[in-house]
This record gives structure tokens, C-alpha cells and sequence, in this order.
């Protein structure tokens, strides 16, 4: 990683809001700054590790960065963690008797909500946390304001003792835009200082706590009454006022140019007085939260008359598109049909494995595999759900494969008995949450293999350091996980668990096939990198020899996106039958030579290529 | 502040053709020319082979990053399917800059859908003024498949409201460390798309 030099606080920076986060931390004079990857807050932590000046890790997962940062503020230290929504829902154990307790050091949980499913398995908000554990919370609009909030949600906490809430969504994680630093501060460390009846939560010590977390939510909220952080657009138009937070505000903007704009910066506890004047200047009041009616709610307990979520959606985002059609009508403005370029129907183009992706042998083999429960994670390998393989039968969150699997055997039906559970996770996510999961497997000595995939890599989020790659966030050696002792240690028995290479189908094959009819737990561990990291080294492309290819296409299940098919053929068969013939060939420039569709070709037609100029294309850097 | 003073620039794709490292030369050079600018994209799996598009926008003032349906100016499409895909994206008249350099998925390569027949006869019937040439082909016989990049860069460069030199420095900038060799052929590429396209 390269050292960043400090910029000059006038220098008009073009950077996303993840960026824009890292940027802040360091300028607020941040010491520890702690994060899992997760789309879309990954970035934070990777934009932190370039500043030397401070101490930034991967931690193990969300929970223990957030222990890691609050031992920091315990210290006196500022601090930061970064995370996906559904990392939070990890880490909040430790949030909500941390609320208790407060900040020392500057506390700030930057908190990335992926509104519009670009790549999650729920859409939730994490707006509740902040009531839940009575924290403050702040929404950026935009990256300027991602960088501005940042540094202002060091300060809050420390000025009310409070851990803080940045909310983020993909909308502002992902969006570059001008960014104007502010000048640096150093920040004071005062030390950790003994002070037992605050910092050991014990039932004793909590209950008298709870008071204050109570006094300080009705400072907090004077202060969201006061704060300059939530602020009036007055706008032209009183026919319809809206109160907006984060990138929805922008998209109001857009929409709605005239329109008075109540801009909430410091979104909870949410300035209900100053909102409820606001109210009373315009005709109609219009809530546009994005996800779930939670301003909504307050605002209308509090005899607040409105219009929010039974006219706009509660799923995705509130951009103008879908803004302008449902609010339109408040001020009187009939729309014209907006496009008049119609849709064209196309084929959709799902996220695949990569070329020689590790993982397509184990897809290969468990699409061919009868009887079985797959039971998924979350990775890369969550893709095996889809085509060709169609191999993957359940996912929902970090470890659940390995728990999972012991309920689906153990709770099988009359007449299941036969059919074999076999779960699927990566090393990183096995290390996040699946050891509880695979130590549950063995203590209950459940009936289910375990496909340990292990690429050294946190794959789907770009190919980022774990403990199993021997790694840390900068790059720099340390500990690598040795799978197989971590097995043994979880109660495994040392001959049921094979370690392999995914690239040797037969073995593959032969090894699944044993270890699903064995009763009791095994584990098969991958050990091959992850293409997108340097680990992977690739080997000469491959071709097809047409004059060999019988168009079996058996090939094309293996499912790597560099075999592509030249043209199809129908024939009948002696019996009478048709049968569909798919010639292939490989996309010679993408094919990084892993040879596993060699193993699935029969007639030997897969066949080193030596198109030179190909070779060239890919060694060109 | 009246839409037509924002400029939009829709980029559309697939994962690892450099869609996103195109926005963001766009987006910088604008950025060197003083103006407000936003870029935005989705591509929460862009390295899986997904979809991936980028919006820039640029002006005095810009909001919302997201350029609304109906309300691109230009299209730079480095696939035709997905030129055709995000064509509903355009305002009538837009101009389209697509490569046509056709790139299968594997949903289709297996039977499961089929590819548009011909995607510029169907863009060709749609009220945009259309460009296109094969600026796949042209990159390989370059000597490396990534200069599509630079080729399509290429393709707008003479219709952006900055001169074109100010684009290709931006391209420049981001080879100046890495040899004379890559900054000509990218100079060469990025001169390709300028005639090739117009």
C-alpha cells in the first residue's frame, strides 16, 4: 500500500463517500480504525490503511471490531469501526451494553445500508439501531458531507460521552464527488483510566447506568433541535414541504427543485419541534425516508400530520424516478410519460464465478451429486445457486451453512434418511462465524460434510486479506490459519477430514462421494488462491479442436464464463430421439489455463492454444 | 438552476472492461475543468461478469447522482446488448457511442436465453444518433483487449463540453508512471476512437 500524502485543505478532492469516511477518521486524528469487508463500506477500511500515521486492522468480524474500537475509546483513543448493515446485527451484542457505558475516546460506527440490494441478503435499516441502543445518528448526503459528518461525529461523541451512529447507504458509499478536506487536528489520548462502576457491566453496575443513557437521549435531543446539521431549503412552493435525510436528499432536490426541504444531518433523536414548524409553514408535510417509515412513525405520534410511506415504497431507493410520479400530484403537476425510448428486452447477465475460479470444480461435482441438501454462505460461493449448477439450497447469513446443516439433520423427515447434508462455506466467512457452527456439528456429532473452500481470500468483497491468508490489512505477514489443526481442534477426527485441490476433478469427485455416505462429521478442505489475488498465477490458455468437439457440452458444467458455445446442432439419435449438440470454444484471451474442463471433456478436445497474440494480450501489464 | 445545464453521461457495460475506470476519466477532466461533478455506479459484483453501469454527471451544480430514466445525452456502451439494455436510459436524440464487440454470457452460451439477433438494427430504429464500430477487434490487434477503454474514451471525446485534448490528458495522467510504451498505445487507441467513431 502506498503512504498518502496529506492534502492541503483547499484542494478540491474527487472522491467516493467511503473515501471521503477514511479521509475524516485521519483528519480527526483517529487512532484505531476497525472493519470486516462487506459491500458496499469495504472500501473505508482499505483508503485507512493508507494513512501510516494510525493503527487499522481486518478484524475476525463485525462484533470484534467493534470490541476492537471500543477498547480503543476506553483507552482515550479516538476510534472507528466500519460495516455492512447486517454487521451491525453481529456486532450489536456488544452495542447495546456499550451505550451503557459510552465513549471515552471518540466513538464513531459508520454503518453502510445496501438500499437497493446491490449485493446483500436483506435491505434493512439500520436507523432502528440508533433507537434501540439510544446512540445519535448522523446521514450524509453526499461524500462532502460523508467527510464532514465524519468528523463531526468524533466530536459529538466526545462532547456527550456517546458512541455515534454514521449511517450510510450504497448511494453515498459508491458516489464520488468534490470533497474539500478541513484541516487536521491532533487529538489528546488521555489514557485508560480504572473506573470499574462504568466499565464492568455487571447488573449492578448497569442498573445505575441506564438513568443516564436515559438523561442523555433528552440532551441529545435538545441538541437535534439546535444543531446546524439539520437545516431549511426554504424553496418557493409551500404546497408540499419534505423532510429528507441522507442521498434521498439529493434525489428531492432533483425532483422537486421549489419545493421547502427540511434536511436532516443529525437524524435521531430527530428534531421533532423544529420539524413540527416546518410542518405548519407548508401545505402538506411529506416524509422521504429511505426503507422504513421510522421518522415517519415518530413524527406522527407526536400529532404531526403527513403523507411518507403510504405513497412511496418502502424497498429501494427513492431516486426521482420514483419520487416524481407519486408526489407529483401534491402540487398539482400532471406528469408526462418521462421516457419515450421504450425498454428493449434483453437477456439478463447475472454476477458469475470468475474464469478458473477455484470454486467451479466443487459446483461441477455438486451438480452432479444426488440426494443431497446444499446447505450455502455468504461468498462467492453463494453464486453456486445459480446457473449451471444450480447447487446451493440455502443462504442467509455469515456461518449458517454449518448450523444449519445440524438442524437439516436432525430435523429430516420419515424417508430422508438417505439423503446426505453437506454444507458449503469459504475460509473467511468459516472464520467470522462458522467455527461455532462446525463445533456444534461435532459436539452433536451431526451427519454432514463440510466443504471448507478455502482461496486464502475474502473473494466477493475484491479479494481482501483474512487470517487465512497470512496477511493482514496492509499486506504485511502474520499468523495464517492452518485449517486442518483448526478442524482437529473443533473435534473433527483427523481421518475424516481430506484437504485437496479443486482442480484435480476425479479427487474431488471421489473424496465427496466418500465422505457424504461416511456417518458423523467430515470436512473437505479447498486449497487452492483466489484468482483475484496475486497468489493466483495463471497458466497457459487453452483452445478447443473443433474437429474433436462431439458438442456434449458437458464442458459448459463447469460454468467458467471463458467456454462459450461456437454453434448448436440438433440430431436424432438411433432411438429416435432429438438431442441438442453444443460445439464450444474458449475465449482464448480470458482462459487462464486451469485445466478443469480437460477433466470433463472425453474426447480430448480441450487442447492447449497457441495463439500467441492472445498470450501477449493477457501478459500485457 | 435548469436541468440542461447538467450534463449526462451514461457508461454501460459488463464487469472488468473498464467501465468504471472510463467514468472516472470523464468524471475527472470534468472536474479539471472546474465543474461540479457526481459519479455513480452499480456494480456491487462487477468483477463477477454482472452488468455494470456508471453515471457522471457534471455542471455548475450538480444533486442527485443518478441520472433519471430518460434524461442520458450520451450512451458510451462498451457491449451492444447492453447498448441496447440501457438505450430507454436515453432522452430522444441522444447520441450513442457503442462498441460492438459482442460479449455472450454464460446464460446465453448455455441455451438458457438467446442474444439479441442484431442489436444495431434495433438501435438503429430508435430515435438516437448512433455510432458504432468494433472497438473489441481493434484493441486485440492493438495488443491488448483493455485499450477498448481508451478506444471509447476516444469516441466522445470531440462531442463533451471540454476540448478533447483535456480528456486525453486525463487518459494520460493515469498511464504517466507506467512507461512510454502504454502512454502511446493509449494515445493511438484513444485517436482510433476519435475517427473511428465519428
Amino acid at each position: 500500500m502506498n503512504a498518502v500524502n496529506p492534502v492541503t485543505a483547499t484542494q478540491r478532492q474527487f472522491i467516493s463517500g467511503n473515501e471521503a469516511v477514511a479521509q475524516a477518521a485521519r483528519d480527526a486524528g483517529c487512532r484505531v480504525a476497525a472493519a470486516y469487508p462487506g459491500t458496499p463500506s469495504t472500501e473505508i477500511l482499505e483508503y485507512v490503511a493508507n494513512y501510516s500515521d494510525l493503527y487499522a486492522e481486518w478484524s475476525i468480524n463485525e462484533k470484534v471490531s467493534l470490541e476492537v474500537a471500543i477498547g480503543a475509546s476506553m483507552s482515550g483513543s479516538r476510534a472507528l469501526c466500519a460495516m455492512k448493515h447486517v454487521g451491525l446485527n453481529v456486532a450489536s451484542d456488544a452495542l447495546m451494553t456499550q451505550t451503557l457505558i459510552g465513549a471515552v475516546g471518540g466513538l464513531v460506527i459508520v454503518v453502510a445500508d445496501d438500499v437497493g440490494l446491490s449485493s446483500s441478503q436483506n435491505e434493512q435499516d439500520s436507523r432502528y439501531w440508533g433507537r434501540f441502543a439510544h446512540l445519535p445518528v448522523l446521514e450524509p448526503s453526499d461524500a462532502q458531507e460523508a467527510y464532514q459528518l465524519t468528523r463531526t461525529a468524533f466530536d459529538i461523541s466526545e462532547q456527550f460521552e456517546v458512541p455515534v451512529i454514521v449511517r450510510l447507504t450504497t448511494r453515498i458509499c459508491h458516489v464520488k464527488g468534490v470533497v474539500v478536506a478541513e484541516p487536521a487536528v491532533q487529538h489528546e489520548v488521555s489514557g485508560f483510566q480504572k473506573d470499574p462502576t462504568r466499565f464492568v457491566m455487571v447488573p449492578g453496575n448497569a442498573r445505575h447506568r441506564i438513568p443516564k443513557m436515559l438523561a442523555r437521549d433528552g440532551i441529545l435531543k435538545d441538541f437535534a433541535e439546535q444543531s446546524e446539521l439539520n437545516r431549511i431549503d426554504p424553496g418557493s412552493d409551500p404546497r408540499m414541504g419534505i423532510v429528507t435525510s441522507g442521498a434521498a436528499y439529493y434525489h428531492v432536490k432533483e425532483a422537486f427543485p421549489n419545493a421547502p426541504v427540511f434536511k436532516l444531518g443529525f437524524s435521531h433523536p430527530a428534531p421533532i419541534e423544529r420539524i413540527r414548524a416546518f410542518a405548519d409553514s407548508v401545505e402538506t408535510l411529506v416524509v422521504v425516508e429511505e426503507v422504513e417509515p421510522l421518522l415517519e412513525t415518530e413524527l406522527k405520534a407526536a400529532g404531526i400530520a403527513l403523507k411518507g410511506k403510504d405513497l412511496l415504497p418502502r424497498i429501494g431507493e427513492l431516486t426521482p424516478a420514483v419520487l416524481r410520479p407519486e408526489l407529483s400530484s401534491l402540487i398539482g403537476i400532471e406528469l408526462k410519460s418521462a421516457s419515450l425510448i421504450p425498454t428493449a428486452e434483453v437477456f439478463p447477465r447475472p454476477p458469475t464465478m470468475c474464469v478458473a475460479c477455484p470454486h467451479l470444480g466443487i459446483y461441477y461435482c455438486l451438480a452432479h451429486l444426488r440426494n443431497t441438501i446444499i446447505s450455502g454462505d455468504i461468498g462467492c460461493y453463494t453464486l453456486g445457486a445459480g446457473h449451471p449448477w444450480n447447487a446451493l439450497d440455502t443462504c442467509i447469513s455469515m456461518g449458517a451453512s454449518l448450523s444449519m446443516a445440524v438442524g437439516l439433520d436432525k430435523g429430516r423427515a420419515p424417508g430422508d434418511e438417505k439423503k446426505n447434508v453437506i454444507a458449503v462455506i469459504g475460509d473467511s466467512t468459516f472464520l467470522h462465524m462458522g467455527m461455532q457452527g462446525m463445533l456444534d456439528i461435532t459436539y452433536n456429532n451431526a451427519n454432514v460434510t463440510v466443504l471448507l473452500l478455502d482461496n486464502r481470500a475474502v473473494g466477493m468483497t475484491g479479494g481482501q486479506n483474512a487470517p487465512s491468508s497470512g496477511l493482514n490489512l496492509r499486506g504485511e505477514e502474520t499468523c495464517q490459519v492452518d485449517f486442518r489443526k483448526l478442524c482437529e481442534a473443533l473435534g473433527v477426527k483427523p481421518e475424516r477430514i481430506t484437504e485437496l485441490n479443486p482442480y484435480e476433478l476425479p479427487t474431488l469427485f471421489k473424496a465427496l462421494r466418500s465422505e457424504t455416505k461416511v456417518e458423523g462429521p467430515s470436512v473437505i478442505i479447498t486449497n487452492q488462491p483466489c484468482v483475484l489475488t496475486e497468489r493466483y498465477s495463471q497458466l497457459p490458455p487453452l483452445k478447443v479442436d473443433l474437429d474433436k468437439c462431439t458438442g456434449c457440452s458437458n464442458c459448459l458444467d463447469v460454468g467458467c464464463p471463458a467456454i462459450l458455445v461456437e454453434r448448436r446442432e440438433t440430431v436424432i439419435k438411433p432411438n429416435g430421439r432429438e438431442k441438442e449438440l453444443s460445439f464450444v470454444k474458449i475465449d482464448t484471451a480470458a482462459c487462464t489455463g486451469c485445466d478443469l474442463c480437460t477433466d470433463t471433456c472425453a474426447p480430448d478436445a480441450i487442447v492447449p492454444a497457441i495463439n500467441t497474440n492472445a498470450i501477449n494480450a493477457v501478459e500485457v501489464k | 438552476m435548469s436541468e440542461s445545464a447538467v450534463t449526462n453521461i451514461l457508461v454501460a457495460g459488463i464487469g472488468g472492461q473498464g467501465v468504471m475506470t472510463a467514468a472516472d476519466i470523464i468524471a475527472s477532466t470534468a472536474l479539471a475543468m472546474g465543474l461540479d461533478v457526481k459519479k455513480t455506479e452499480v456494480a456491487g459484483m462487477a468483477q463477477r461478469g454482472g452488468v455494470v453501469t456508471s453515471h457522471v454527471r457534471f455542471g455548475e451544480k450538480v444533486l442527485s447522482p443518478s441520472i433519471p430514466p430518460g434524461e442520458a445525452e450520451i450512451l458510451l456502451a462498451f457491449e451492444p446488448a447492453e447498448a441496447l439494455r440501457w438505450s430507454s436510459h436515453l432522452q430522444p436524440d441522444a447520441m450513442a457511442m457503442v462498441n460492438t464487440f459482442a460479449q455472450e454470457p454464460p446464460v446465453v452460451s448455455i441455451g438458457l436465453f438467446d442474444y439479441p439477433e442484431n442489436p444495431m438494427a434495433d438501435m438503429a430504429r430508435l430515435p438516437l444518433s448512433l455510432y458504432h464500430y468494433d472497438a473489441g477487434h481493434a484493441a486485440i490487434e492493438l495488443g491488448d483487449r483493455r485499450l477498448v477503454n481508451s478506444i471509447m474514451l476516444g469516441a466522445i471525446a470531440d462531442h463533451l463540453p471540454f476540448p478533447a485534448e483535456a480528456l486525453l490528458e486525463s487518459l494520460l495522467q493515469r498511464f504517466a508512471r507506467k512507461g512510454e510504451k502504454l502512454l502511446q498505445l493509449n494515445q493511438q487507441a484513444f485517436e482510433l476512437g476519435q475517427s473511428a467513431f465519428s
